[in-house]
């Protein structure tokens, strides 16, 4: 079969089993929209920016698993996917993406629209290739989902020349069924001596913690999770990207930990003898200050990649592996151990719950129910209840983000779908589009500010063009809510812009992009909009929800500060809203 | 401490650059730097020389294993291995001054490679630290140029860094 480069590239993604490319055309790519507008395979979903694109197709790999799809132009459509491109680097997410470039003739020569995007991304994807010669094309795209999907997943970029898709040329076209490249095997599983080790520690544990982080998502590992963690009968705690993973409402489960973490997951962080890391990379979010992390602790890290080993924080028992593959080794080796059925350890743990069951009386993610202002936490508790919990939910970045990740309990993974790691405000909404797509029958919510909202507030016109219909949780606060309790909290409440004079009328802007808009203003309607707004089946609602805006995202661990050392909400509210206005 | 990471990367554009932008991202001193291809084309191997803890170098050796295009690397432990940097030097000369320079290149094992009426480039080869020696022998008014190559290195007996 002979191709031109534009009918290959199509033709690989097709074979490749992609169903979904998220895309803006331009110049540079006008030879690959011509051939995808002769097939319907692979459906295009054309957003309205390209960052919109790459949280789209970012959002439907966070809730599938499988590797998103990006097509941008040259020049300014490959810049304005970078952000895009960056947020799924930092939380390992597997991408494709391909951008056009000017004709190869002209490359280095500051042609129209030309940009180094092989240079410009070398620092955010896992891996990038510029196609130089047609015949390399279809074992190139091979090459980049291969390397996305596999390891420690990550985005891929393939930069195309114009010239390279020329329908004028044509070769023979074979889509490779498997690709060996010398240079990346990624390891699979781990170190046997190591887990044996590991399992002598957890055998012999007087206060262990089960630390598990995105890995346990990414590498489909949750089943196994739950086995190893209930045969141990451990607390365990989810960082923010693992949240699901661990189902939020067994009773091991103690809570996010970390910044915005419970003060019993943060507590038992710090009195811990044993911590079991778990897919999870000892993010500063997670650690707080780093000399006061753990320092009683043993501690057994399970990753794929081997650079998370070690990074920051010094670990007793590294063992390089798949999470999944590591687990269940681990969980025949405990299940077959001569100390298992007699547990060496059983007082010890008994104790420890209850050392446990103290700090969790602490309630430290109360909030005042009495309010006659809009409590955000309140909101998302709605949110739960109103959908049962199964929803899947997309944030953007900030309090919301917090409140979400606090209040919402996750009891499956790839539910929570939000930007951790580069923490990217605008995220939300181009992500909640794609999971609706990917899941046309589930509930999708996206949590948002009305800060966040309005940076990729455009792709409101991409929900409608291919009806999407979510449902857009806007916390109204009338501030940057995260960067105003910082400033409270540590500039003496000097509100540095932190705040919008001018906000627009969501429920106007709503109806003005086609969408159902809905304003509320007071408690008692909460509920009553989230079930009016999931009973409207087939369309976007917008809820613009005008919560206190004085609340802060407690427990609190500030900068400089370790596990021990949380800041908890003292009585109710610490100004009024008078006083800030 | 002084450590000497020697490396196999896959010969396609922007291998260098890789590798560069991966110790400005994250911060890693380089001392120096050096590529050139093997007797197999599609490999270079690079050599590079960097400073910092156990805990930096480990991270260091870690990070350069992710680069996709990284096929194989060793770091050099200080007695395996053989380590050989060239350097060139012009000098000033002077009918009084000729004499000992050539006996000093001479002690260096060092050759002389170009003499004008003012002038020597002398060439000399071996570990950095003899290099430096040499460079610290010559009186520095005369130095017009010093040129290095950065040190390579290479595994002593029958192991081998090869794919």
């Amino acid at each position: 079969m002979e191709l031109s480069g534009a009918q290959i590239l199509v033709q690989s993604l097709k074979d490749e089993g992609v169903e979904y490319i998220f895309g803006y055309p331009g110049g540079a790519v006008l030879h690959l929209y011509d051939a995808i507008f002769q097939q319907d395979a692979v459906k295009h979903i054309l957003v309205r920016h390209e960052q919109g694109a790459t949280h789209a197709a970012d959002g439907y790999a966070r809730a599938t698993g499988k590797p998103g799809v990006v097509l941008v132009t040259s020049g300014p459509g490959a810049t304005n996917a970078v952000t895009g491109i960056a947020t799924a680097y930092m939380d390992s997410i597997p991408m494709v993406i391909i951008s056009g470039q000017v004709p190869s003739p002209v490359i280095g020569s500051d042609a129209f629209q030309e940009v180094d995007m092989v240079g410009i991304t070398r620092p955010c994807v896992k891996h990038n290739f510029l196609v130089k010669d047609v015949t390399k094309l279809a074992e190139t795209v091979k090459k980049a989902f291969y390397v996305a999907t596999t390891g420690r997943p990550g985005p891929v970029v393939v930069d195309i020349p114009k010239d390279i898709t020329d329908p004028n040329i044509k070769v023979p076209y074979k889509y490779p069924k498997k690709v060996v490249m010398r240079s990346y095997q990624p390891a699979v599983s781990g170190d046997k001596e190591q887990i044996k080790k590991a399992v002598e520690l957890l055998l012999g544990a007087r206060k262990p913690v089960i630390y598990s982080g995105g890995g346990v998502v990414l590498g489909e590992a949750s089943a196994e999770l739950i086995d190893f963690s209930k045969l141990l009968g451990f607390p365990v705690t989810n960082t923010l990207m693992g949240l699901g993973a661990y189902p939020a409402t067994d009773k091991q489960f103690i809570g996010m930990l970390g910044m915005h973490g419970t003060y019993e997951a943060n507590m038992a962080m710090h009195e811990s003898d044993v911590i079991i890391a778990v897919g999870a990379r000892f993010d500063d979010r997670v650690t707080g200050k780093l000399d006061m992390f753990c320092p009683y602790a043993k501690i057994i890290h399970i990753d794929i990649d081997p650079a998370s080993i070690a990074k920051t924080v010094k670990v007793d028992v590294p063992i390089v592996g798949d999470v999944k593959n590591v687990l269940q080794h681990m969980i025949s080796l405990l299940k077959d151990h001569k100390d298992y059925k007699n547990k060496p350890q059983k007082k010890a743990l008994e104790a420890w719950w209850q050392q446990i069951a103290e700090w969790q009386a602490v309630d430290c993610l109360a909030f005042d129910r009495g309010s006659e202002l809009i409590k955000p936490q309140y909101v998302i508790e709605q949110l739960y209840e109103v959908t049962k919990g199964n929803a899947y939910v997309t944030s953007d970045v900030g309090q919301h983000q917090m409140w979400a990740a606090q209040y919402y309990k996750f009891d499956k993974p790839r539910r929570w779908i939000n930007s951790g790691g580069l923490g990217t405000m605008g995220f939300g909404l181009p992500a909640a589009i794609g999971v609706k797509l990917a899941f046309p029958d589930a509930e999708v919510a996206c949590v948002t500010g009305e800060a966040s909202i309005q940076m990729c507030i455009q792709e409101l016109s991409t929900a409608l063009q291919y009806k999407t219909p979510i449902k857009i949780i806007n916390l109204n606060n009338r501030y940057m809510g995260m960067v105003r309790q910082w400033q409270e909290f540590s500039y003496e409440s000097r509100y540095s812009h932190s705040y919008m004079d001018t906000i627009p009328e969501f429920v106007k802007l709503a109806e003005a992009y086609g969408h159902v808009g809905m304003r509320i203003d007071k408690p008692e309607q909460v509920r009553g909009a989230l079930e009016e707004a999931f009973a409207l089946k087939d369309r976007t609602v917008f809820l613009d929800i005008m919560t206190d805006r004085t609340e802060n995202v407690y427990p609190m661990i500030e900068a400089g500060k370790g596990h021990h050392d949380m800041k908890l909400r003292v009585a109710t509210g610490t100004t009024t809203d008078r006083e800030l206005a | 401490m002084r450590h000497i990471i020697s490396l196999l990367i896959e010969n396609e554009s922007g291998a260098l650059s890789r590798v560069a932008g991966l110790f400005s991202a994250r911060g890693y001193n380089i001392e120096s730097l050096n590529v050139a291809m093997t007797e197999d084309a599609s490999l270079s191997r690079m050599t590079l020389v960097t400073n910092g803890s156990e805990q930096v170098v480990e991270q260091i050796v870690k990070q350069l294993n992710k680069l996709i295009d990284v096929v194989k690397l060793i770091e050099f432990a200080e007695t395996t291995h053989i380590e050989r940097e060239l350097m060139m030097v012009k000098v000033k000369t002077s009918s009084s001054t000729r004499h000992e320079i050539r006996s000093l290149a001479e002690i260096f094992r060092g050759k002389i490679l170009d003499v004008t009426a003012t002038t020597y480039v002398i060439e000399v080869t071996g570990p950095s630290e003899k290099l430096d020696a040499f460079v610290a022998a010559i009186e520095p008014s005369t130095i017009i140029e010093v040129v290095r190559s950065g040190p390579t290195g290479i595994s002593r007996g029958e192991k081998g860094l090869s794919v």
